[in-house]
């Protein structure tokens, strides 16, 4: 049985360290003795759990993209921009590699993270692992990095401090759905998913 | 388990870099019997990668900095700002927390990442006799800020899409926004590319 034997192993990714694979009950990790990083973790939410998180961050992130994040007014002219307006406006100023990279980083990367979990995490819940199965969660682990929906939230209020002074601000409907967006986020991108290997796979 | 940790190397093992499944090592790329990917014992060419792609950053770092990453034209001027600009105008115009936030993210931690990248890939290929637990926990300190650079990327974006009042006020972005862009996009696949293990791989030396 020289499978089960590899199988009671794990090693750190950070030192390669070897280990005794240790039993994690949900919310616990365990640190590797050599280099102190985290060796392995059970995240405190089920795989369910994290699930109903995903279809509401999926909804959440439907009204943060087709809403206005914020009103502007100057001496009598108003606009306001949702966000692919923004990437619009760059992509017809010429700057089409800059609107390539925001467009990514905050929209099509956390849409594809998004998208990718609900079919993952619906595959573990009804216990499959379809072929699709490991390249696909190889791929979320790839992209997970270049979504960066924290990082543009807090762009957002850099932004309206620096126009704050010049005009009169109102705050939209996306930039609530921004905000929540970045919390629930948070909460799913602390469920790495290659956890879903150790959750059983039939009854 | 012994006291004394071994790698799974020199116990002829290797983990999979995807799900951790640990297997008998081969040199080559073999498919991990759990998850389908690609498993080498370590990160390939990692240290060249490294230092392509951090040297490449470092080259772009200065037009990041000297070409304007925004130009604002209203009816009577037009004026354009650098980065340090930015960080000048919010300390100047009553919000130093917010100057101290974007030098911290724009400027400290490009600058920082990429020097402290490059000193684990002297110390890899030097075998300089660091604190491997210190370097580690560097290496996960700059995995886990490096994104945050992107901040002035996405601030420019959003007054681009904002300001477009014809006549009156439009602003546009800047070459340096894109410089800055791939700035931290570059170090980013620096820091992915290089392995924290290869630390752990070369003979002790002992400190002073």
């Amino acid at each position: 049985m020289v499978a089960s034997v590899m199988d009671q192993l794990c090693a750190c990714p950070h030192c390669d360290a070897l280990h005794r694979r240790p039993p994690l009950r949900r919310g616990e990790k365990a640190l590797c003795v050599r280099c102190g990083s985290t060796l392995a973790r059970r995240h405190r939410l089920a795989p369910d759990q994290v699930l109903a998180l995903v279809v509401a961050a999926v909804m959440v992130f439907a009204i943060a993209n087709a809403f206005p994040i914020v009103d502007l007014r100057i001496q009598g002219l108003h606009g306001g921009t949702t966000l692919f307006g923004a990437v619009a406006a760059l992509w017809s100023d010429g700057r089409q590699p800059m609107a390539v990279l925001v467009c990514a980083t905050t929209q099509a990367f956390p849409l594809l993270d998004l998208a990718s979990m609900l079919a993952l995490l619906l595959a573990v819940s009804r216990r499959r692992r379809p072929g699709w199965f490991g390249p696909l969660l190889r791929a979320v682990q790839e992209l997970r990095p270049w979504g960066m929906v924290e990082v543009f939230m807090l762009g957002v209020v850099v932004s309206l401090v620096k126009l704050s002074g010049m005009a009169h601000i109102l705050p939209g409907m996306a930039l609530w759905a921004f905000a929540l967006l970045t919390v629930l986020m948070a909460a799913i991108l602390s469920f790495h998913p290659h956890q879903l290997w150790d959750e059983p796979d039939h009854d | 388990m012994t006291d004394v940790p071994v790698s799974a190397v020199s116990a002829g093992l290797m983990a999979c870099g995807h799900c951790g499944q640990v297997m008998a090592r081969q040199d080559g790329p073999a498919p991990c019997p759990r998850c389908g990917g690609g498993v080498r014992p370590r990160k390939p060419a990692s240290l060249s990668r490294t230092w392509a792609l951090l040297l490449t950053a470092i080259i772009l770092y200065a037009p990041a900095n000297l070409l304007p990453i925004m130009q604002t034209s209203s009816l009577f001027a037009t004026s354009r700002d650098t980065i340090i600009g930015g960080v000048v105008y919010f300390w100047h115009s009553g919000s130093p927390g917010l100057a101290i936030l974007i030098f911290s993210v724009s400027i400290l931690v490009p600058v920082l990442k990429m020097a402290i990248l490059g000193i684990l890939a002297l110390t890899v290929q030097f075998g300089w006799p660091l604190d491997r637990r210190q370097c580690v926990m560097l290496f996960h300190v700059i995995e886990f800020v490096g994104r945050w650079s992107m901040l002035d990327v996405f601030v420019v974006a959003l007054m681009v899409g904002l300001v477009r009042f014809k006549g009156l006020a439009v602003i546009e972005a800047g070459p340096g926004a894109i410089a800055f862009g791939v700035v931290v996009a570059l170090t980013m696949l620096a820091t992915h590319s290089f392995d924290p293990r290869l630390i752990w791989d070369s003979p002790r030396r002992a400190l002073g």
